[in-house]
């Protein structure tokens, strides 16, 4: 092995390009949850209205990390 | 039967080594009728047990709603309390929440098709003996997010005729120059994207189920069977059966969810489509 690598990397790419696909849908997802605790704190008549529209905010946002997912397979 | 436990026995085939899983896992072995078209492999057979369980409780509901009219009994038996309870959820808190109750019964029945395929499909995953779900290979996503694409498609046709792609193409206010932008988004998220998302959301979501449900129970067969693992490292198998136990109640959770989200993407794709003012 040569001098100057100090530790050798064995594995697929693929695993990291997910890591970084999933850090997005992550946050966004974390977003639209806090939104809708604080939605429904400041008015709790309107809770099953905002859950709907949250779980489908979930959905939207959650897809970008699914398509992430299929990419590998797609593109091997 | 050695084909239909081939999931099951997964880390106990190849001796000692750890094997993760693979996306082979979704391509069992063919049990029947291998190299025809109608090749059978045990996701296959699950499918066809599930629509034989639905249409057999949907008939049962059926007849008990029948008899309880004819009857005129007030006080519900508990079976049908449970059918009208789950066909309720899908009538009143999808169908005419979003779409109001005459749009909403009429697009009813495929609404309570779709809630109750992707409910039974989804739910064989994390089924003892069963363990895969229906829907995590593409073919029957595929089908229900072309049955939704067609549907709201033919609902807006249906409302607007073929102002519909005009209204979803060229969104009213936006000054003419910016089409050039807006209109490509538009077709791609519309005609292309909300498809492809829809089968893959529920797809890829029961695959990692799946394949997190496989790891974490190889897992607990390795550390606990393994000769390779030693001493204490043998405790860590009661961690991964614990992490698999709870996952296992995440995938019921995810189950609900998933049918309940596709169900509600389709409603609200229709009420999009006949949306009066894009």
């Amino acid at each position: 092995m040569d001098v100057n690598n100090i530790a050798a990397l064995t594995g697929n790419l693929a695993v990291i390009g997910y890591g970084l696909a999933a850090v997005g849908p992550g946050i966004g997802v974390g977003l639209v949850v806090s939104k809708t605790i604080e939605s429904i704190a400041r008015q709790p008549e309107l809770a099953a209205r905002l859950q709907v529209t949250m779980w489908l905010g979930i959905a939207f946002t959650e897809a970008l990390a699914l398509i992430g997912l299929a990419t590998p397979f797609i593109f091997a | 039967m050695i084909n239909l436990l081939a999931t099951v026995a997964h880390a106990s085939s190849s001796g000692d080594a750890f094997e993760p899983p693979t996306i082979g896992e979704f391509f069992p072995n063919a049990v029947l009728f291998q190299g025809t078209i109608f090749e059978m492999n045990r996701i296959m057979m699950i499918r066809m047990l599930i629509v034989v369980l639905l249409i057999v409780i949907f008939s049962l509901w059926a007849g008990s709603f029948k008899k309880a009219y004819k009857t005129g009994k007030v006080v519900p038996s508990r079976f049908q309390l449970m059918g009208e309870i789950s066909l309720n959820f899908v009538r009143n808190s999808i169908a005419h929440e979003q779409l109001g109750k005459k749009d909403g019964d009429r697009f009813l029945p495929l609404l309570t098709t779709i809630f109750f395929i992707v409910l039974g499909m989804n739910i064989t995953g994390i089924i003892p003996t069963l363990n895969i779900a229906g829907t995590s290979v593409i073919g029957l996503p595929l089908v229900l997010a072309l049955a939704a694409y067609v549907t709201f498609i033919y609902a807006g046709v249906k409302k607007h005729g073929l102002g519909f792609f005009k209204n979803s193409l060229f969104p009213a206010g936006v000054p003419v120059a910016f089409y050039i932008l807006v209109t490509p988004i538009e077709f791609l998220s519309t005609f292309i994207l909300r498809p492809v998302t829809l089968a893959l959301r529920l797809m890829m979501n029961m695959i990692a189920g799946h394949l997190l449900l496989v790891l974490c129970f190889s897992a607990t067969q390795f550390f606990f069977t393994s000769s390779l693992v030693e001493g204490a490292m043998r405790l860590f198998g009661g961690g991964t059966f614990l992490f698999g136990f709870a996952f296992t109640l995440f995938e019921i959770l995810v189950a609900f969810l998933q049918a309940y989200v596709f169900t509600l993407l389709t409603t609200v794709y229709i009420q999009l489509a006949m949306a009066d003012e894009h």
